[in-house]
């Protein structure tokens, strides 16, 4: 049988809300694709396209930018500016030969652990439906 | 060595088990100990105990580490403590580094090659991120000794003492009339039997005359900014329609309107003036005129109270006034709602008169409630027999999962209070008696000998459908007694619901103006929910009481004392680091642009119009980073968080 193809992901956690959340899915012992590496960055407003983009170019196959649901930013609106930013670098990456499935931005809090699990599940499925990246010409 | 060698220390924690048991720790030490510029890697049972502590300081002074990196459990559980270590040690807190692999690896994962390898990349991210990590300054600020408590039930008035006491300043917001919350509403407090408002009504008029205690009723928080050690916040007193400073509370007003509407007080079993104060012993004793009845605010006549009013305080031209208080810390116990039964039909709440909640069976037998503390049916008769249903809307999936932990015990102190003052028999429907506090089983155990008939069932209908003659003119509650193993049918006069204790309905609002987050249940998230069950994730603010999760007396006042400590703390210390992990502006990338200007959520930055450049102010930034995300000339770096740091992490988890 065929190893099922393992997409690689970088998962951005705001600090406040998901990296909390995704805290709880651990704590809870809920298990989930182990395919998802996570980074800690203190807003969702702090991810810069640059650094989605350079996951993209370190070979990574699914980009997850997650923050407090809308209403709920520690800084107040920096998730409102994460979710413009993506909503444009989303429909640039179909130009650039990157499906724009593969960048997802969602709003996880930090009692939602069983949002995190069901999340990185679903996004592994569909990155396993999308398949391995075709090769972006520079 | 040079001053500007990276030496790098990688310590491994096997958590006992937790991490252990999943990542194969020697096959990760030995990877980490191949990264560059990692001077050692080693592993230990526990990082975070004493040995595990004295392991990286040792290591720090004889091999002359600069940088270290801990792989355990989550940063937001044990950062500040090997912080801590580090410092202590002579290396600058922001040359250390934690990688996450137990949250994020161990726990969440069952395939052990998996989990060794996620581990390791999560190590190497840290490595390679830490590579790049600078020292930063610490600065500290002052903290305002003042304390803002939101919320006057016991839990914001234990708190508001315990903090005043010592000498510190307290405001003391509460929204209703009069503080005293839902235990002044009580009846006689579980297991002891003593009445609610004897023990709290000396703490209420204490904190009304407490001269380090500012009581600011009848009124809101509306904005709140700032930080821990300086906040300010917005406070809206709603207009009264009574001058405080006139009023001297002697309640010929109340006595003197000629409208009576249902008291909220009372739950709805009984009524109250239209000018009013909730209940007798009111703190503060000055009524409220109650605009949404008020006929002289409907129609424009009567204003019989203002006749009436020797010292004129009546005034119906007075509006909401504003006013900021500066404090140090906030302490948020704004209680709980009772779940409305209406929405469970089968139980016939509305419905059928002698259908009561818990709350409002407390009224009845207040002796200083409408009924006199006489039990009595809505035709004014005395009831032959109650039953008292447990767990409604509480253990229910169609409503809440939760327990709500005190239901059990005022269902037995009700049972006792009935006994004591009718002949009527007792019904307890349980699903199971859940009496874990102190003296509670004994109390339980007393209840079983007075008589009590307890049914453990869920109950599945409350009905007047009569089938057997002796029903006639009774509620037949009908239950599966599971003990028996049978369907049973109960006919009684009265029937109490134990109903859930549930978030406040504006919990979430609440929650985005003191920046809290809810937990699943819908009440306030604490950080951390055994070892720090009073502060929040947000430094500062404190939650304590039912806003916090369902609690009885006992639990509350602990909680309350608590965060008084923690407050107090903070407050002796006199200072508060600020965090250094802040944005910075280089002029000289720097377009002027002013993108970042309109995106900062603190109005941090400023425009320097001689330079043409942006400048971010240190006090006000709070380090949230979107102009360092936003900067097209990339001026703006956000300390800690750097782009070359998050590369790096991106690269290392990468590889």
């Amino acid at each position: 049988m065929a190893v099922e193809y393992q997409p690689r992901m970088v998962g951005f956690l705001c600090n406040w809300c998901s990296y909390a959340g995704a805290d709880m899915a651990g704590t809870s012992r809920m298990t989930y694709p182990p395919n998802i590496r996570i980074i800690r960055v203190p807003c969702s407003g702090r991810v810069d396209p640059l650094l989605v983009m350079k996951s993209f170019e370190q070979g990574a196959d699914g980009v997850l930018v997650s923050g407090c649901h809308p209403g709920d930013c520690h800084y107040t609106e920096g998730n409102y500016h994460a979710r413009r930013r993506f909503a444009l670098l989303r429909s640039l990456l179909d130009f650039l030969g990157i499906e724009k499935e593969r960048l997802r931005v969602e709003w996880v809090s930090a009692s939602e652990g069983g949002r995190f699990k069901e999340l990185v599940s679903s996004f592994t499925e569909e990155l396993q439906r999308l398949g391995p990246r075709s090769e972006v010409s520079p | 060595m040079s001053m500007d060698e990276k030496r790098i220390g990688v310590y491994i924690c096997h958590c006992g088990t937790n991490i252990a048991g999943t990542v194969d720790i020697d096959a990760v030490t030995s990877y980490a100990r191949s990264l560059d510029s990692v001077v050692v890697a080693k592993d230990y049972r526990f990082m975070c105990s004493d040995p595990g502590q004295e392991l990286i300081r040792q290591d720090i002074k004889e091999l002359g580490l600069n940088r270290v990196v801990v792989a355990s459990c989550s940063p937001l559980m044990h950062e500040p403590t090997f912080r801590r270590v580090c410092e202590e040690t002579g290396v600058n807190r922001y040359l250390f580094q934690m990688a996450n692999i137990r949250e994020h690896a161990s726990w969440v994962t069952e395939d052990k090659g998996e989990a060794t390898e996620k581990a390791k990349a999560l190590i190497s991210a840290a490595v390679r991120r830490i590579f790049y990590q600078e020292p930063l300054e610490i600065k500290e600020v002052p903290v305002n000794p003042n304390t803002l408590i939101v919320g006057g039930g016991i839990a914001g008035i234990q708190a508001a003492l315990e903090i005043a006491d010592s000498g510190s300043r307290v405001y003391l917001v509460e929204r209703e009339p009069s503080i005293g919350g839902h235990m002044i509403q009580l009846d006689k407090t579980f297991p002891t039997l003593d009445c609610s408002a004897c023990i709290l009504t000396p703490k209420m008029s204490d904190v009304g005359s407490h001269p380090n205690i500012e009581l600011i009723a009848y009124s809101e928080v509306e904005e709140i900014s700032g930080y821990v050690g300086n906040f300010k916040v917005k406070i809206r007193r709603k207009a009264r329609y009574v001058d405080e400073e006139k009023c001297t509370g002697c309640g010929i007003c109340q006595e003197k309107c000629p409208w009576k509407v249902p008291s909220e007080f009372d739950v709805g079993v009984g009524q109250r003036k239209v000018i009013y104060t909730p209940f007798p012993q009111a703190v503060p004793n000055i009524p409220v005129i109650d605009r949404e009845n008020c006929v002289y605010f409907k129609k424009g006549t009567c204003r019989a109270c203002e006749k009436f009013c020797e010292v004129g305080a009546i005034d119906f031209e007075q509006t909401d006034r504003f006013e900021e208080v500066e404090v140090g810390n906030v302490i948020v116990a704004t209680g709980y709602d009772v779940m409305d039964p209406s929405p469970i039909a089968e139980y016939g709440y509305g419905r059928y008169d002698n259908v009561l909640t818990g709350i409002q069976f407390e009224r009845m037998s207040n002796a200083a409630g409408p009924t006199g503390g006489n039990i009595q049916l809505k035709d004014g008769s005395t009831p032959e027999s109650i039953a008292i249903i447990h767990c409604v809307g509480s253990r229910d999936e169609n409503y809440h999962e939760y327990c709500s932990r005190v239901c059990c015990m005022y269902a037995l102190k009700f049972s006792h209070l009935i006994k004591e003052k009718t002949d009527a028999e007792v019904y307890q429907m349980y699903i199971d008696m859940r009496c874990f506090g102190k003296g509670y089983e004994e109390f339980y155990h007393r209840l079983t000998e007075e008589g009590v008939k307890f049914v453990r069932g869920k109950v599945s209908q409350v009905t007047d459908q009569v089938i057997e003659e002796e029903e006639k003119g009774k509620l037949i509650l009908v239950v599966e007694d599971t003990l028996l193993g049978s369907v049973i049918r109960v006919p009684v006069d009265m029937v109490i619901l134990c109903t859930a204790i549930e978030a406040r309905s504006d919990a979430e609002q609440v929650a985005r103006l003191f920046s809290l987050s809810l937990s699943a249940d819908g009440f306030f998230l604490e950080r951390h929910p055994k070892l720090d069950p009073v502060a929040t994730m947000t430094d500062g603010i404190y939650v304590v009481g039912c806003c916090q999760g369902s609690k009885d007396i006992p639990d509350t006042v602990a909680q309350a004392s608590a965060a008084a400590a923690r407050v107090l703390a903070v407050i002796s210390k006199g200072k508060i680091e600020i965090e250094a992990a802040i944005a910075v502006a280089d002029e000289e990338k720097c377009s002027g642009c002013k993108t970042c200007i309109l995106l900062c959520p603190y109005s941090a930055i400023s425009f320097d119009e001689e330079k043409k450049v942006s400048r971010i102010n240190e006090a006000l930034c709070k380090g949230c980073g979107v102009c360092a995300a936003a900067c097209p000339s990339a001026a703006i770096t956000a300390r800690h968080f750097t782009t070359e740091q998050i590369m790096a992490e991106i690269e290392g988890v990468l590889v």
